[in-house]
């Protein structure tokens, strides 16, 4: 396991540029594609049988890591609700001038309401940015996993991993 | 190699609770008009099965599935008022493959099992404890609905799961300190929050999944701490919990925990090397609960009464009985699986109970030698799936470590026989 990881739970940046689930800079600012976070030989394979595009392959041996083909992803995100570790979100830099797009599984209540402002939060809970609601998804097939689209400053894009409410006094 | 109990069933605080309804029936032996110990006994009362399963949770349903869908006459048997053991506070989804139903939350595969369990015509008796075995582990002593009752079988399962392994501290038996599980019980199940501040020891994948769980029931958890240099569990349950703003603090332990009459705050503290702490590194806690997580042990106190033997395998939580591929232990007939055969988790409990359902049904001629064989080789692929990678290749060496050291000592008895 990296370092990062099974010292803090924190995958540092330069470790999840070695994942095999990571699109190319080059991908993202081409439209959505998902960005798996998967770096750990865990027996597990559902997001392989989940896509249907074979985006995702795990193989035989199901410890192998996730491998994203990032041309046959198409950002679906089918994936993000299936993944029992919550490790699979979806980046999309080609959202607008400004912004970008990134999405990520929430299984917490109250779930925020499309249009809202709040923070866009990183992977060690740290609150970096302002950020807006453009979707919630949560259909009865994401079995109760829902899945929150931000609308984030581009250079927040690879950072942005969940959300805060803006508390009213602030 | 068979070391004495440490403590058999008398340490079971259940157990003094069989006790009194043990006086409280000898006491009013005069009213009955059976005699001494036979009464006590309920000589007359012996439910006559095949296969009696001892515990209802993913290897014990999984055993009763098997063994019901080819023929068995099998009775399982469960203390909790609700069969499935631990599945139905499991409200995370399932890691595994496709067959494993990976992507699942635990609790929606528990009422998947009892379905298929309901359909192979398993007998089920609920809040009944075991507090007994005899006659070679074919015979169990049972409290049913206030009344002693005998389960004769002559194929038994011992899936009897784990207990929670304590920490003591000064501070430990102050109301708010509790187990990990006892935590996800109260919340996943009874909808109790325990407390709004948690501190969580231990960063295995129970600390990791619990501090997730409160967290999404509400709480605020403070911190986890771990003694060990590295987190336990899962670097996925740990990122979950990270981006929620819970920091995981390694190298770090309770020092102690403080309060008037409840816990109102702790002391945590780095730890070197050395295991020993740095003076100067205290930390104080605002927290009303500190949830253990530091490991489980098997529950086996049957199997030591039945006179199994045997081993010390810390990877397996310690004291484990000896048991073979097909989970038999050294009393034939007589078997484990799931957590009291070595801590793993569920997914491997459901496949190691099917294990001894298919082994039972063969057995007892209901599944021919191909029959059983044909399942056993897919049931054994499924957990060498599960067993492989850097989490499950620990538990794949301890059992077989386990094995191997049953061999050593069989032929250590040997050489002393003669």
């Amino acid at each position: 396991m990296q370092e990062s990881l099974s010292k803090t739970g924190v995958l540092a940046k330069g470790d999840l540029a070695e994942s095999p689930g990571v699109p190319s800079e080059e991908r993202m600012k081409k439209g959505p594609v998902v960005y798996i976070e998967c770096m750990e030989e865990i027996p597990c394979n559902p997001c392989e049988f989940i896509c249907p595009h074979g985006a995702i392959s795990v193989g035989k041996q199901i410890i192998d890591l996730p491998v994203l083909d990032e041309e046959k992803c198409d950002g679906c995100g089918l994936c993000i609700p299936i993944c029992p570790g919550l490790a699979i979100f979806l980046v999309d830099k080609s959202y607008s001038e400004q912004e970008a797009l990134v999405a990520f599984p929430y299984e917490l209540l109250p779930l925020p309401e499309v249009g809202m402002t709040v923070y866009g939060v990183d992977r060690e809970g740290k609150a970096g940015c302002k950020a807006s609601v453009v979707k919630v998804l949560n259909p009865k097939k994401f079995d109760r996993t829902p899945v929150i689209y931000l609308a984030v400053p581009k250079e927040f894009a690879l950072d942005v991993r969940n959300f805060k409410f803006i508390e009213k006094e602030e | 190699m068979r070391p004495r109990p440490l403590y058999g069933l008398c340490d079971d605080r259940r157990w003094d609770a069989e006790r009194k309804d043990l006086r409280h029936a000898a006491s009013r032996r005069d009213e009955s008009t059976d005699t001494g110990r036979a009464w006590v006994l309920g000589e007359k009362e012996m439910i006559e099965t095949e296969f009696a399963i001892v515990g209802a949770g993913p290897a014990g349903l999984s055993a009763a599935l098997e063994a019901g869908r080819a023929g068995t006459k099998t009775l399982m048997i469960d203390e909790n008022q609700a069969p499935g053991g631990q599945l139905f506070k499991q409200i995370h989804k399932f890691f595994g493959s496709k067959e494993h139903w990976a992507g699942t939350r635990g609790i929606d595969i528990g009422n998947k099992l009892l379905e298929e369990t309901e359909k192979a015509g398993v007998n089920v008796m609920l809040d009944t404890v075991v507090w007994g075995i005899f006659d070679d582990g074919k015979t169990l002593a049972i409290k049913h609905q206030g009344s002693i009752r005998r389960v004769h079988a002559q194929k038994v399962l011992l899936a009897t799961g784990a207990s929670e392994n304590a920490l003591s501290f000064p501070g430990w038996t102050l109301p708010g300190v509790l187990g990990a599980g006892a935590a996800q019980t109260l919340v996943n199940l009874h909808r109790v929050l325990p407390g709004t501040k948690v501190l969580m020891v231990g960063s295995g994948n129970v600390g990791l999944i619990v501090a997730y769980q409160l967290l999404q029931a509400g709480a605020k958890v403070v911190a986890v701490v771990e003694a060990l240099p590295e987190i336990g569990g899962y670097g996925v349950h740990a990122s979950k919990i990270r981006r929620m703003g819970v920091p995981i603090l390694v190298r770090h332990t309770v020092k102690e925990v403080w309060g008037d009459k409840k816990v109102e705050r702790a002391t945590i503290i780095q730890i070197d090397d050395q295991w020993r702490p740095i003076p100067g590194t205290e930390r104080e806690l605002d927290v009303d609960t500190i949830c253990i997580a530091v490991g489980l042990h098997p529950l086996a106190e049957l199997a030591w009464i039945a006179g199994c033997e045997f081993d010390y395998i810390a990877e397996l939580g310690g004291h484990v009985p000896f048991h073979n591929k097909n989970m038999e232990t050294t009393v034939p007939g007589l078997y484990v699986a799931g957590d009291a055969a070595g801590i793993g988790e569920a997914t491997a409990a459901m496949e190691e109970g099917r294990l001894v359902g298919v082994d039972v049904a063969h057995g007892l001629g209901y599944l021919s030698d191909q029959e059983a064989e044909s399942l056993m080789g897919e049931i054994r692929s499924r957990i060498e799936s599960i067993r492989s990678g850097p989490f499950g290749e620990m538990l794949r060496q301890a059992k077989n470590k386990l094995m191997e050291r049953r061999n050593e000592c069989k032929s250590h008895f040997l050489k002393q026989a003669f």
